[in-house]
């Protein structure tokens, strides 16, 4: 279901240019539960960005549910994000002034959804995410780990296909972290695709299927029950 | 557990994304939570709104007050003033030549040659003392005929208009105003009744009803004589105005012509009398005024512009502190004029609150300079209220635009780094 095929990206910075992708061939297939590890700067939040179409790579292929996305037009590629995607970030990006339930139904809104069908879906979401008596809290009153878990609803209530984690623990105490982590899998134990960047190895052995980066390349891919 | 398939078609077929209700309730959920901002554009919009509508107000209220007292001097009318006081190109009178008086001959004369005037009304004025029943008071005493009564359109109840007689007949009538009536005679009958003016003895005829506003005096406040007697209390010959009503749809241009062609040869060839078009006085004050109204409000106008800047100044801000939000509204699936949308939505929002709230500052000013000074006709013409809404809601469009547009095309992954592109 993710199809890249011969992906390079480069950015200019200063006068170096940096090879952030520098031709990458990956296959993620429907449910997979992927850890992407690597030193910083060796190109896996590059790609993250580049499977979650909020970037376009310099040249090569890259196909999502057999749609090539690489032509498709910004407002196609917004609507596939918004359809088949969801975000969850090390900085939660929760937008301060919109409660935990404003926040959870902003893509629905952003998907134009109407308001009774909103309020259904969000308050399934808040039940099942243990924020009910949160729903009318502001980021700034909610733990880190509630934070966290309002951005995990965010990101899934949409019922995407693929959740694209960038470091979901990395701003979490321990024990806030392992109940992100358990949620993420739960999600994926129930069909979603899971792709997780890390630079903690013991969070990234979690995953069935590790894949290291290191200048922009894949140097290892591996199965745990292959 | 959460399926994961069959999902799209719950919400997005056949759906653009982002209702227009939705659209609005988040910008007015930014405008909120931005207390300082929104308060800080609704002021400048306020005040350029306002400005608009209290300066245009002002500059009517002139033009209506000039036509008010000019107006009534009577339209279709010429008043002959005794002396030049127009400029012609001719040369400047010679020093020490006083003009010479304008007499009741002069008048007789006009009125059996003049065959374009329907009515010549003489009138000389001045201030007397008035006495009846142990009271006492000054007054106006305006001499005149029976027919400046109909030139004026004064009314008269009870009693009668003065008679219709020989202008040289110095009767001892009089016809009172109203407010005259009240102090002297109170709520007693005055018709029939003496009134003493200057040593003589006047029987009222009538009483004036309503203001009878003529020619800037409150006749209310005025008591009407026959010229002649006038003549006699202020022991003066010439004739104060002349009042001359053409017939109808004779030209006003002709009649002044043939006035002062007459008056040319009545005074051995000397124009020593000026002949004024209260008519065409008011056009001309009326187009002055019109034009001071549009300038004043072009002026105010300015202040609509720099409500933009600031518009466009607090958008550009708006945007750079909420790139992250902008990139994660990307990220969740918002498309370029989803956010452009935004953006705009709530600078016009707060545009048209402004101009609102500008309307009504705008009326109150009106409604205050009504009270305080109730003979001028405050009002903001409906063009100048309908322009500045109009051009405060385009300012708040055009003004945002560039901002809104540059929100719309950051590139998410920046964005959500907080780097604007």
């Amino acid at each position: 279901m993710i199809h890249l095929r011969g992906i390079y990206k480069r950015f200019v910075i200063g006068d170096e240019i940096v090879r952030a992708l520098d031709g990458v061939d990956l296959t993620i297939n429907e449910g997979e539960y992927v850890s992407v590890m690597g030193p910083s700067g060796s190109g896996k939040s590059t790609l993250l960005n580049m499977i979650g179409l909020l970037d376009s790579a310099d040249a090569g292929t890259y196909q999502l549910d057999g749609i090539e996305t690489t032509t498709q037009s910004e407002e196609n590629r917004a609507r596939l994000r918004r359809e088949k995607i969801g975000f969850v970030f090390q900085a939660y990006h929760l937008i301060p002034r919109l409660t935990a339930r404003e926040n959870i139904e902003l893509p629905m809104v952003l998907a134009g959804m109407p308001p009774a069908q909103r309020r259904e879906q969000s308050n399934g979401m808040l039940k099942r995410l243990n924020l009910w008596e949160r729903a009318d809290h502001l980021p700034k009153q909610l733990s880190g780990g509630q934070r966290q878990r309002v951005a995990i609803g965010r990101a899934i209530v949409m019922k995407p296909s693929i959740i694209l984690a960038d470091e979901p623990t990395g701003n979490l105490d321990s024990r806030s972290g392992r109940e992100v982590m358990e949620l993420l899998e739960e999600l994926n134990a129930g069909g979603i695709t899971l792709l997780m960047v890390t630079h903690d190895t013991v969070l990234g052995a979690r995953a069935t299927r590790q894949v290291v980066f290191g200048d922009g390349r894949v140097v290892k891919d591996a199965s745990k029950h292959a | 557990m959460l399926e994961k398939t069959g999902s799209a078609e719950n919400h997005n077929n056949g759906q653009t994304g982002l209702r227009w209700g939705d659209s609005v309730y988040f910008a007015l959920n930014v405008l909120r939570r931005y207390r300082f901002r929104t308060a800080m554009m609704l002021l400048a919009m306020t005040l350029a709104v306002g400005s608009v509508v209290a300066f245009t107000a002002l500059g009517e209220g002139a033009r209506g007050f000039v036509q008010n007292e000019f107006s009534s001097l009577g339209s279709e009318l010429l008043v002959v003033l005794p002396g030049r006081k127009q400029t012609t190109g001719g040369a400047p009178p010679v020093m020490g030549t006083a003009a010479r008086d304008v007499t009741l001959g002069d008048v007789k004369v006009l009125r059996e040659r003049l065959h374009g005037a329907r009515f010549v009304v003489p009138l000389m004025a001045g201030k007397i003392e008035v006495s009846a029943n142990s009271h006492a008071r000054d007054a106006m005493i305006v001499g005149s005929t029976a027919e400046y009564f109909t030139v004026r359109e004064m009314k008269v109840s009870p009693g009668n208009i003065l008679p219709d007689i020989d202008d040289n007949l110095a009767q001892p009538v009089c016809v009172i105003g109203g407010k005259v009536k009240q102090e002297l005679f109170g709520n007693q009958s005055a018709v029939g009744e003496w009134v003493k003016m200057g040593g003589r003895r006047f029987r009222v005829i009538g009483v004036l009803t309503g203001k009878a506003d003529a020619s800037g005096f409150d006749m209310s406040d005025g008591v009407l004589v026959p010229i002649a007697s006038t003549q006699i209390l202020f022991n003066r010959q010439g004739v104060f105005r002349t009042l001359i009503k053409p017939r109808e749809h004779y030209p006003l241009d002709k009649l002044k012509t043939e006035v002062l062609d007459m008056f040319r040869e009545l005074h051995q060839g000397e124009e020593d009398v000026t002949v004024v078009k209260p008519d065409s006085m008011l056009k001309t004050f009326d187009k002055i005024f019109s034009a001071l109204t549009v300038g004043v409000g072009a002026i105010a106008g300015i202040s609509l512009l720099v409500a933009g800047v600031l518009v466009m100044n607090l958008t550009w801000i708006s945007v750079s502190q909420r790139t992250k939000e902008i990139g994660l509204l990307k990220a969740l699936g918002a498309s370029d004029h989803h956010v452009r949308r935004l953006f705009l939505l709530e600078s016009v929002l707060l545009s048209a609150a402004g101009a609102a709230c500008g309307v009504l500052v705008g009326q109150a000013l009106v409604l205050l300079g009504r009270t305080l000074w109730p003979t001028v006709p405050f009002a903001a013409p409906l063009w100048a209220v309908t322009t500045s809404v109009v051009i405060a809601l385009l300012s708040g469009f055009v003004f945002a635009w560039l901002p809104a547009t540059r929100a719309a095309q950051m590139q998410p992954v920046e964005a959500l780094a907080g780097k604007a592109s």
